[in-house]
């Protein structure tokens, strides 16, 4: 498996490690179900079997956190964007 | 059919013409009392003992593709109940003593081989760490044995003892432990099962569990809608696929894992034996073949195939204990999908949804689990009460704080 790193191009998978589901928000600890919400946030995942968004780090290469689209049933890997605006942002 | 040892000598004096099929491929019948999803290792070990343990014969296994073709004929089939958590012992020695009974009780020969589970240790603090997990291990009345490097030299003389960087300083034994052959084992309930009245319907694929009211009504599958008051998901990968159609959303990602068999070589690894730096366990099979592993391919999937990272981890901590393998060919490789919980351990609970329950998150140890996984869903299934040994593989534990986490990695299921 291949993964396209928007800064330094195609690379070996194994340069990355794979951290799960992208977008997950950290939630408001002030709000009444916060704890409800938590629990979700931590233990709850997606775990789609299809497309999916998910965060991946550049461990051995520019060491930036990427969002990733990849299928999960097929392992084929569509499409890649740095996950903080800023990087992305710093990169152009 | 009673398989004995004059069956075996009068069929082949009839020239093996004269047995019968095992189980028998039933039409669906509109309604059941119970429909289970999913016909791996657990979900005909479940149906098996509500037959047997609770006398319910009206019941059904859905699979959607043949018997054992999921990860109950894929994994490196390892029976041990060394854990160290207090959830999970009494769980996984319940597994151990039924295993040991299970041949007799199924009139099936799953080959049990209790040859003995080596955890190798390789520093002082290891060392500490296993002699701990022992200690927890013995005050639930397991037996596990600390040995030293002389002590596991007599065993497997063949390991690279010396080896630089993680030099073999002993090992964790626990001689009950051993292999099984995964594929007679699903065979074996699936024909206990059967032989008791249970539909086993194979290329039948549960689509959507239809839900009314907070309660379960039945299953609409690819053979049209199945009718059942209570409905058991058992379907290990998968799992998450098929309870979003009720609305669950779990603590669970499906992961591949790889495992590989090389070609045939006279007997020589008399035990299972796992290397402590690392991730990699190795027994050898009664064909000869040797049969390894090591840690799953660390993003989420749903292929039952790895990628070629996972092969040359897997063979470079093969060559870090037994260098002498180094020529032996490897023959074939595979993958399975592994439903990894977020602690690394299993649940076995209700839902929420009422008449539904859940089986999953077996993550690298689900076959080692089969018969108690199947005997305490039953119990749930058949009593609305977890199994005593059961009591902590609850699904609000994560809400609860009580997790059951082994490696102490975390909510990171690709760790576990
Ligand atoms: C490579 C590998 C090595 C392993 N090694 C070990 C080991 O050494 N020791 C150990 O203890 N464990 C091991 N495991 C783990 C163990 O194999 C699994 O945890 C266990 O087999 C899972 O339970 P099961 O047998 O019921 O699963 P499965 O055999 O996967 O059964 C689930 C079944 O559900 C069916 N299904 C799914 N969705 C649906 C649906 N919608 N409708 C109908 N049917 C459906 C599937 O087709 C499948 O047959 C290993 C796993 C793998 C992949
Ligand atoms: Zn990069």
């Amino acid at each position: 498996m291949r993964i396209p790193c928007p800064f330094c191009g195609s690379r070996d998978s194994q340069e990355f490690s794979f951290l799960g589901q992208a977008g997950l928000k950290r939630p408001d600890p002030t709000a009444p179900d916060a704890q409800k919400q938590f629990h979700d946030y931590v233990h709850i995942r997606d775990n789609k079997a299809g497309v999916t968004k998910e965060l991946w780090l550049h461990a051995n290469g520019c060491r930036s956190w990427i969002i990733v689209e990849r299928n999960t049933l097929t392992h084929e890997v569509t499409g890649s964007e740095f996950a903080s605006p800023m990087t992305k942002e710093a990169a152009q | 059919m009673h398989y004995s040892v004059f069956s075996i000598i009068s069929q082949a004096f009839k020239g093996q013409k004269d047995w019968k099929p095992v189980w028998r491929y039933p039409e669906p019948k509109a309604e059941y009392d119970m429909l289970i999803i999913g016909g791996g290792g657990h979900g005909l070990a479940t149906a098996y003992y509500l037959a047997k343990n609770h006398g319910y014969t009206n019941i059904a296994v859905i699979e959607k593709n043949y018997l054992g073709s999921g990860s109950v004929g894929r994994n490196t089939t390892i029976v041990r109940s060394n854990y160290q958590e207090p959830g999970n012992i009494p769980f996984y020695e319940h597994s151990l003593k039924l295993w040991e009974g299970l041949e007799q009780d199924l009139n099936y020969n799953a080959m049990m081989s209790q040859r003995g589970v080596l955890n190798l240790y390789h520093s002082d603090g290891q060392r500490d760490d296993y002699a701990r997990r022992g200690n927890a291990m013995m005050m639930h009345g397991v037996r596990a044995d600390l040995l030293n490097r002389e002590q596991v030299r007599e065993v497997v003389p063949f390991l690279d003892f010396d080896n630089a960087r993680f030099p073999i300083h002993g090992g964790l034994m626990q001689w009950r432990g051993g292999t099984a052959r995964h594929d007679a084992v699903a065979w074996g309930f699936a024909r206990g099962a059967d032989s008791r009245g249970v539909d086993i319907l194979q290329n039948t694929e549960a689509k959507q569990i239809r839900v009314e009211n907070g309660k379960v009504v039945g299953v609409e599958t690819s053979r049209g809608f199945i009718k059942a008051k209570k409905v058991g998901i058992v379907a290990a990968g998968n799992t998450t696929r098929i309870a979003e159609t009720a609305g669950l959303r779990l603590p669970i990602e499906s992961y591949v894992l790889q495992a590989f068999v090389s070609e045939a070589i006279k007997p020589l690894i008399p035990c299972v034996v796992t290397f402590g730096a690392g991730h990699f366990y190795i027994s050898q099979s009664d064909k000869g073949g040797l049969v390894f592993g090591a840690s799953l391919d660390y993003y989420t999937s749903y292929a039952a195939r790895g990628n070629l990272p996972g092969v040359e981890d897997t063979i470079e901590e093969a060559m870090a204990i037994m260098p002498s393998i180094s020529r032996v060919k490897l023959l074939r490789h595979w993958g399975g999908i592994m439903d990894m919980s977020m602690d690394g351990s299993p649940i076995i609970d209700k839902t929420g949804i009422d008449g539904l329950y859940i089986d999953c998150g077996w993550c690298y140890g689900g076959f080692k689990a089969t018969p108690a996984s199947g005997y305490c869903m039953a119990h749930l299934m058949a009593t609305d009460e977890s199994h005593p040994v059961a009591t902590a593989l609850k699904l609000n534990r994560f809400e609860t704080g009580h997790v059951i986490d082994e490696a102490g990695t975390g909510a990171q299921p690709n760790l576990h």
